[in-house]
């Protein structure tokens, strides 16, 4: 392959991994103040629905984008209120939040299946750093959805690890007793933690919907909020760490796609397996290298009860 | 206001069966305010759901149909659920079971129906144990998550299936349609006469029985229980955990897969890419009602049967088949919820 090819290849995984990124910070977020949200892909699907539904409606796709990250945020204060405020189990609560989001995102988007979108968003050239040859191509002619996402990587790393809100977030997913003992409302940090992870899933599910296909189908996300799952045990619960690990897993996706146009003889139905396979492979790699249990938010899954101290 | 938890001591049967009643009651409400709010007849819909379900003996008979399926697909995750592994892949082992099914068929069809089909449902078992052995062995040797692993292989084996009903198994008499060609009648499972029931609902009432005891009266089914509630315990107690991972997670699959061999051998007669309404994932809705109790299992089962028969009956009137979706998530939330007043008297206090 000639190298503006592989640049071009690079350029779609970027897009490709975009949606992942985004709910993979998400996530990140809400496991370093101790709570697991299971229920991405039932959030991203909310976030694709609503964003999809409001742009049709309104016309404008950032407004489109509004919703989708209100419609993330309300299902994620619904796991948040079971988790934290009820302390039910966290597993089953996520589960319920993905089946419940395929539901009403193919409930609510019924009438919109396979309408395109009327107002989406379209690649935006960088005056002067598109024109470098190769790296323009592969960096500077995307969607501002990607950009943002980049940006929002650098932000929710500085906000975990250079700003005091953030000490809070890492101390409560660390040792809520402790947090607690220092005056820092334990219930009211994992609730804002698990709504960003919200909304940031919303983002990612509105980025299929409005970029990526860019139009509406039950299912879009195809087990892309899994996938982010996993990609926050690869990224070390690092927002800058999930950038990466989105474009690597962006790359599966784009090399599948490069394989078919190729005309390279392997059944469809063999690619499409690829982006799972690599997930668990990878998964595996990073569980049995990191050997301990380093990384991982200590009080991860667990609610915290102020009495059972 | 502030919402507080005093642990209550009681744990009243009542409160048992009163919470999960309570739980499909207010989906039903949520359902209610969705539809609304969405211009269609509530009450004219859940009319609707209620007739396809239960509105005559042939409806009754196909919510039975249903049943089955969920009722295995209930109890094969409710063997990882007591061990507290979330084995979330029963869609995929039940694709894998069909599968292997649907192969013996291929290389056997020719073969008396009494030995064709307990063979099919040994390779159905063998082919969801396999499957279900993946995730099993990567948490018992590395503790790799199999929450995520066990999901993942869900879209792999739906795959796989796609491979060989469009590709090598593809019936040329199927008009172009991706279906593995039509079993012959010796693999097909046999029915109760002017319906669709067939003798899988015996099976599943075996294994409820089956995995009552096992659990109930065996050493190993002791040691499962034992290791669901502290991992440490288990250890200590000088059991072999990362055995019996493996074990529950081989016993788990195999069921899902006896499932998958189930629905090719007595509903769709065939290999086909849809062979399940989603009964791995509502398998877990059920028995998580069922508070894993396999009898219970087995009535929850028959109640989201109806749901589902209910839920294709309204397609018809217009009515997004999501709607069960969205009321077997509702359902979920109210039972983690209400699990919770069951433990907990809760206290509105005003005061921050």
């Amino acid at each position: 392959m000639e190298i503006n090819g592989i640049a071009a290849l690079l350029a779609v995984a970027i897009v490709a991994g975009t949606p992942l990124l985004y709910a993979a910070m998400g996530e990140v977020m809400a496991e370093r103040s101790g709570i697991l949200n299971l229920g991405v892909e039932g959030m991203m699907l909310v976030g694709a629905v609503s964003g999809f539904m409001v742009t049709i409606i309104t016309g404008n796709h950032w407004i489109g984008i509004l919703a989708a990250a209100g419609g993330g945020a309300v299902m994620a204060a619904i796991h948040a209120f079971i988790t934290i405020t009820l302390k039910g189990n966290q597993v089953v609560s996520g589960l319920a939040l993905t089946i419940f989001g395929t539901g009403t995102s193919g409930f609510l988007g019924k009438n919109y299946v396979g309408m395109p979108a009327v107002d989406r968003f379209t690649p935006i050239d960088i005056p002067y750093l598109c024109d470098i040859p190769v790296l323009g191509t592969i960096l500077f002619k995307h969607d501002a959805m990607v950009y943002l996402s980049i940006l929002t990587a650098i932000v929710l790393w500085y906000i975990l690890y250079r700003t005091s809100w953030g000490l809070s977030i890492r101390a409560v997913g660390e040792n809520p007793a402790a947090a607690d003992a220092v005056g820092i409302s334990v219930s009211r940090v994992r609730y804002m933690a698990t709504i960003i992870g919200g909304i940031m899933a919303g983002l990612g599910g509105a980025y299929l919907s409005l970029a990526y296909a860019p139009t509406w189908q039950e299912s879009i996300t195809a087990g892309r909020g899994w996938i982010a799952v996993a990609l926050v045990i690869f990224a070390l619960w690092n927002p800058l760490l999930a950038v990466a690990g989105s474009y690597l897993f962006g790359g599966v996706e784009a090399l599948t796609f490069r394989i078919q146009t190729a005309g390279i003889h392997v059944s469809p139905f063999f690619l499409s397996m690829l982006p799972y396979l690599f997930t668990i492979l990878v998964l595996v790699i990073v569980t049995i290298r990191r050997r301990q249990e380093a990384g991982v938010p200590a009080a991860l899954g667990f609610p915290y009860d102020r009495e059972e101290r | 206001m502030r919402l507080r938890l005093v642990r209550r001591n009681n744990d009243s049967w009542l409160i048992k069966v009163a919470v999960p009643i309570a739980s499909i009651l207010l989906a039903i409400l949520v359902g209610w305010i969705f539809l609304a709010l969405s211009g269609y007849e509530a009450a004219e819909t859940y009319r609707r759901m209620f007739y396809g379900a239960f509105g005559s003996a042939y409806n009754i008979s196909e919510t039975i149909v249903k049943a089955i399926p969920l009722a295995l697909a209930g109890l094969a995750v409710s063997v990882a659920f007591r061990m507290k592994l979330w084995n979330i892949g029963a869609e995929g082992q039940l694709y894998m079971g069909a599968f292997a099914a649907g192969g013996v068929v291929m290389m056997l069809g020719d073969w008396p129906s009494i030995l064709l089909l307990p063979l099919m449902m040994v390779a159905g078992f063998i082919a969801g144990a396999l499957w279900g052995f993946i995730p099993g062995v990567l948490r018992a040797l590395w503790n790799v998550n199999e929450t995520i692993t066990s999901l993942l292989l869900n879209y792999v084996a739906i795959a796989w299936v796609g491979f060989w009903v469009f590709g090598p198994w593809k019936d040329p008499n199927a008009m172009g349609f991706p279906l593995a060609p039509r079993f012959p009648e010796a693999a097909y499972l046999p029915v109760i006469p002017g319906s669709r029931v067939h003798i899988g609902i015996l099976v599943a009432i075996l294994v409820a029985i089956v995995l009552y005891i096992v659990l109930k009266y065996t050493r190993w089914g002791y040691e499962v229980r034992v290791t669901g509630e502290s991992q440490e315990a288990a250890r200590y107690a000088g059991m072999d955990v990362a055995k019996n991972i493996i074990l529950v997670m081989l016993i788990s699959g195999g069921i899902a897969g006896i499932t998958g061999m189930i629905e090719v051998s007595g509903i769709t007669h065939r290999l086909q890419q849809d062979i399940s309404a989603g009964y791995g994932y509502t398998g877990i809705i059920v028995a998580w009602l069922a508070r894993l109790n396999p009898f219970a299992i087995l009535l929850v089962a028959f109640l989201f049967g109806a749901l589902l028969v209910g839920g294709f009956g309204v397609q018809t009137y217009g009515i997004p088949y999501a709607i069960v979706l969205m009321l077997q998530g509702a359902v979920l939330f109210f039972l983690l919820a209400g699990e919770i007043m069951m433990k907990n008297r809760v206290i509105i206090s005003r005061e921050d």
